[in-house]
C-alpha cells in the first residue's frame, strides 16, 4: 500500500487544521479515542495523507507508526483523496449470484479501468464493496450514495451519462 | 386526532429504491388536498418485503402499496386518502381478494412469520422514543430494575433458552453468569453491529427500526453483570442505522432512561457508539473490542475469555443486536413463552435476510424449526424464471451450502452444523441451476482473502493457497489431486487458525466438496462448467439452423471473432473469441449457445 499521497500534493487550511485540533481536544480523553479522531480527521480532509496522520501524532502523543498502522488496516481509511464521482458495486454474495460481476465488467469496458482504480481525468474512481443492504434490489451500484438497483449491463452508459 | 397514518418505509432497502422521494411527495400532496392536518406520515423501519420497495402502508385499514412510484402518489391521495377508494392497481397482488384487501398478515409471506425481535419494525417511527414506549418499550427495563434481582434476571435468560444470535449460538444467559462472576472496579456491555457477512442485514434493520430496544436490552445486561457502561460497535457502512442509534441515545438519556439513577433506583448505565471502519474481522469478539480500544482490529486467543479479560482489560459480554432485541420480551413475558418456541435446543426465533433467487426477497422472522422448504417455497415465494432450486447458502463466508435434498430439515443450529452448514448471522442466499458450486467457493474464499487481517499463518498463506486451487479449477487447469491437497488444507486452516475468521473460512469448501463434488470433478476431468459460469471453460457456438445470417453478431463482436457472409450461418472462430457473450446478449434468434 502506498505510504504517503505520492502525485497529490496535500492543500490543507488553517481552517481545517483549527477544526481538527478542536475535534481531538474535545475527543483525546476518551478512552479508545484513536479512531474515532481518524474517523473526524477523514471526515474534515476527505482522506488520511500523511500530513493529517502526523498532526494527529503531535497532538495526542500516539506514535505515527501506530496511527498509520490503524489507517491502513481498516477499508475506509483513504490515504489518497477520493475522486469526483465514486462508482461502487456490490459483490455481496446476493448482488453476486444475481450477476453484479457482469455490472462490474461493463463498468471496467466502458471507463476502461480495473476495479480499485480511478481514471486519468480523476473523474472516475471505481471500486467494489460489500453489501449495501439493499439485498432486495441486487444487483446494484452506487454513485457518490446514490444508488441504482436491479440492473443488468445494458443500464451502465445511461447511468455513467449522467455524470459525464 | 388524525384520521389516518401513513407509514413509509425507511429503512435501507426502501430508501434505496426511493422512499424519501415518496414521503415528500405525499407530504406535499396532502398540503394540497389540505389533507396535512388529518392525516398522518410516519416513517417507518424495514417491513422485510424488500423486493417491493418503496413500501407504504395506510391505516386503519392497513392497505399494502408495494412499489410506489412518485406519479402514484396524487391517485393515492385523491382517491384513498381524500374519497376512501383504495387504489386496488397499486397494492401488492398477494392483498387482492375478491370482496376487498386481504390483511397482510394472511399473505404468503407474512402468514407463517412470528416478530419478536422484529416487533415494532416497520410499526413505530424509530426516531420517537414515545412510540416505543407506547408499544411497551422500557417496561423490561423497569420491571428489573425495581422487581428483580441480577440472579433472576439471569436465570430467566437460562430458563428462556436464548443463544446467541450472531453465529455461534452461545447461551446468553450464561454468558452473562461467567461476566456476573468475575469481581471487578468496572464491566462493559458490548453490542456487536458490525454485520459483515454480505447479505445478511437483520441487525440493520433492527436498529433502523428499534433502536430504543437494543438500547434497553443493554441496560438491563448492565444491571444484571454490574456494568454501568455500554459501547455499540456499529459499522459506518450502515448511515441510517447510526443516525438512528444517535437519536435514540439523545432521547433515552433526556428521558433519563439512560445516565445516572435510572428509575430512581441508584442504577447508573450509559452508552456510547463506536463507528467500525470496514474490517470484516472485527465481527470477531476479541478483535471487536480491540478495535473499540483503537488499535489495528487483530483478534487474540482465548483464554482469556471476554467474560473474564475483555474490553480494557475488564469483564465483558458482548451479543448481537438481534439477541438484545429478543431480551426485552423474554422479560416481560416470561422465559416459558420464548422456550414454547422453536426445536429443543434452539428456542425462539431467527430472523433470515432472503436474497439471491428467490421472489420475495427480504427479513424474514420465523420460529426455529421451519424447513428450508417453507421459507423458500411459502414465505419466500419460489424460484424466479421457473428455474430450478440448487442450494441455499447460510451462514455467509463461514457457512455453507444446503443441497435439496435438506429441502425438509428444521432448521436450527444444530441442525445446521450437522449438515455442514451454520446458522452465522442469518443471511441465507438461494442459488439455481446456473450458479456453478466452484464459483460460489471461490467468491466466498476472495472475501476470506481479503478480510483476513493477517496475524495468524494458517489463515493468512492457508486461505490464499486454497483460493489458488479453486483458480486453477475454474480455469480447467488443476488435476485431481488438487482436489486431495484442497481438501488436507481446509481441514489444517479450520484446526488451525486463530479465530472464527479462519477457523470457518474452508466451510464454503468443504460443504460444496461435500453436495457438489461431481461439479468439482466436472472441472477438473472434462474441463467443463456443469452451469455454465466459469469463463475459461466455456465455448461459444453458432447453431447453424437457427442462424439467418443477419450479421448483427459479428459487427457487435469486439475481438472480430465472428465470420459469415449476409444471409449465411456465422462461425465463432474459438481461438480469437474473448468469451464475453456480446454476440449471445445481441443475437435476436436465439442461435449463439455456450458450452
Amino acid at each position: 500500500m502506498a505510504a504517503t499521497n505520492q502525485g497529490v500534493a496535500f492543500h490543507g487550511t488553517p481552517k481545517q487544521e483549527a477544526e481538527l485540533k478542536q475535534a481531538i481536544a474535545e475527543l483525546k480523553d476518551t478512552k479508545g479515542a484513536l479512531m474515532p479522531i481518524m474517523q473526524k480527521a477523514q471526515e474534515i480532509y476527505g482522506y488520511l495523507p500523511i500530513e493529517v496522520q502526523t498532526m494527529i501524532s503531535n497532538e495526542t502523543g500516539i506514535p505515527l507508526e501506530k496511527i498509520y498502522g490503524v489507517s491502513t488496516f481498516y477499508s475506509q481509511f483513504a490515504l489518497q483523496p477520493k475522486r469526483k464521482y465514486q462508482i461502487s458495486v456490490c459483490l455481496g454474495t446476493a448482488c453476486y449470484v444475481k450477476g453484479s460481476a457482469a455490472i462490474l465488467g461493463k463498468l471496467e469496458e466502458l471507463l476502461g479501468i480495473s476495479n480499485g482504480e480511478c481514471t486519468p481525468d480523476g473523474r472516475f474512481s471505481l471500486d467494489s464493496c460489500r453489501c449495501v443492504g439493499a439485498c432486495g434490489l441486487a444487483p446494484v451500484m452506487m454513485v457518490n450514495g446514490e444508488v441504482y438497483g436491479r440492473l443488468v449491463p445494458d443500464d451502465v452508459p445511461a447511468i455513467l451519462a449522467k455524470y459525464q | 386526532m388524525y384520521r389516518s397514518h401513513v407509514l413509509v418505509c425507511g429503512g435501507t432497502g426502501c430508501t434505496s429504491s426511493g422512499s424519501p422521494r415518496i414521503m415528500e411527495a405525499l407530504k406535499e400532496e396532502l398540503q394540497k388536498a389540505g389533507l396535512e392536518n388529518e392525516v398522518s406520515v410516519v416513517q417507518t423501519g424495514c417491513h422485510g418485503l424488500c423486493a417491493l420497495g418503496p413500501i407504504m402502508i395506510v391505516y386503519p385499514d392497513a392497505v399494502f402499496y408495494s412499489m410506489v412510484k412518485v406519479e402514484d402518489i396524487p391517485e393515492i391521495v385523491q382517491e384513498h386518502l381524500l374519497k376512501g377508494r383504495v387504489v386496488t392497481r397499486l397494492i401488492y397482488q398477494e392483498t387482492v381478494a375478491e370482496d376487498g384487501v386481504k390483511s397482510l398478515a394472511d399473505t404468503d409471506f407474512y402468514k407463517k412469520q412470528h416478530r419478536i425481535a422484529l416487533r415494532n419494525c416497520g410499526v413505530i417511527n424509530p426516531e420517537n422514543i414515545e412510540e416505543y414506549i407506547g408499544t411497551g418499550g422500557y417496561q423490561a427495563l423497569g420491571k428489573v430494575l425495581t422487581e428483580m434481582t441480577p440472579d433472576e434476571v439471569i436465570q430467566c435468560l437460562m430458563d428462556s433458552g436464548l443463544r446467541g444470535r450472531g453465529g455461534a449460538g452461545f447461551p446468553t444467559g450464561l454468558k452473562w453468569k461467567f461476566a456476573r462472576q468475575n469481581d471487578a472496579d468496572q464491566k462493559y456491555v458490548c453490542c456487536n453491529a458490525d454485520e459483515g457477512d454480505p447479505g445478511a442485514f437483520m441487525d440493520r434493520s433492527v436498529l433502523e427500526g428499534d433502536p430504543h430496544a437494543v438500547l434497553e436490552a443493554m441496560a438491563i445486561a448492565g444491571y444484571a453483570i454490574g456494568a454501568n457502561q455500554g459501547y455499540i460497535y456499529v459499522r459506518a457502512e450502515y448511515p441510517i442505522a447510526v443516525e438512528r442509534l444517535r437519536i435514540a441515545i439523545g432521547q433515552a438519556r433526556e428521558m433519563e432512561l439512560l445516565g445516572k439513577d435510572i428509575f430512581g433506583t441508584g442504577f447508573d448505565f450509559d452508552i456510547d457508539l463506536r463507528l467500525g471502519a470496514g474490517a470484516f474481522v472485527c465481527g470477531e469478539e476479541t478483535a471487536l473490542m480491540t478495535s473499540i480500544e483503537g488499535n489495528r482490529g487483530e483478534p487474540h486467543p482465548r483464554p482469556p475469555f471476554p467474560a473474564v479479560k475483555g474490553l480494557f482489560a475488564k469483564p465483558t459480554i458482548l451479543n448481537n443486536v438481534e439477541t438484545y432485541a429478543n431480551i426485552p420480551q423474554i422479560i416481560l413475558n416470561g422465559p416459558e413463552w420464548f422456550a414454547s418456541m422453536g426445536t429443543e435446543k434452539s428456542k425462539g426465533t431467527k430472523v433470515f435476510a432472503l436474497g439471491g433467487k428467490i421472489n420475495n426477497t427480504g427479513l424474514v422472522e420465523i420460529p426455529m424449526g421451519t424447513t428450508l422448504r417453507e421459507i423458500i417455497e411459502e414465505i419466500g415465494g419460489g424460484i424466479p424464471n421457473g428455474k430450478k432450486f440448487k442450494a441455499a447458502q447460510t451462514g455467509g463466508p463461514s457457512g455453507g451450502c444446503i443441497p435439496a435434498e435438506h429441502f425438509d430439515i428444521p432448521i436450527d443450529y444444530d441442525n445446521l452444523i450437522s449438515i455442514g452448514s451454520m446458522m452465522g448471522s442469518g443471511g441465507l442466499i438461494v442459488m439455481d441451476e446456473t450458479d456453478c458450486m466452484v464459483d460460489i467457493a471461490k467468491f466466498f474464499l476472495e472475501f476470506t482473502v481479503e478480510e483476513s487481517c493477517g496475524k495468524c499463518t494458517p489463515c493468512r498463506i492457508g486461505t490464499r493457497r486454497m483460493l489458488e486451487i479453486l483458480t486453477k479449477i475454474t480455469e480447467g487447469k488443476a488435476e485431481m489431486s488438487d482436489l486431495d491437497k484442497l481438501e488436507e488444507l481446509c481441514y489444517y486452516v479450520k484446526n488451525n487458525s486463530l479465530c472464527g475468521l479462519g477457523q470457518t473460512a474452508p466451510n464454503p469448501i468443504l460443504s460444496t466438496l461435500r453436495y457438489f463434488r461431481s461439479e468439482y470433478e466436472a472441472h477438473i476431468k472434462e474441463k467443463r462448467c456443469p452451469a455454465g459460469v466459469c469463463k475459461e471453460l466455456l465455448t461459444y457456438r453458432i447453431d447453424m439452423e437457427k442462424c439467418r445470417g443477419c450479421t448483427l453478431c459479428a459487427r457487435n463482436c469486439p475481438a472480430n471473432a465472428i465470420q459469415g457472409t449476409v444471409r449465411n450461418p456465422h462461425v465463432i472462430d474459438t481461438e480469437k473469441c474473448i468469451k464475453c457473450g456480446a454476440c449471445m446478449d445481441k443475437c435476436k434468434f436465439g442461435a449463439v449457445y455456450k458450452q
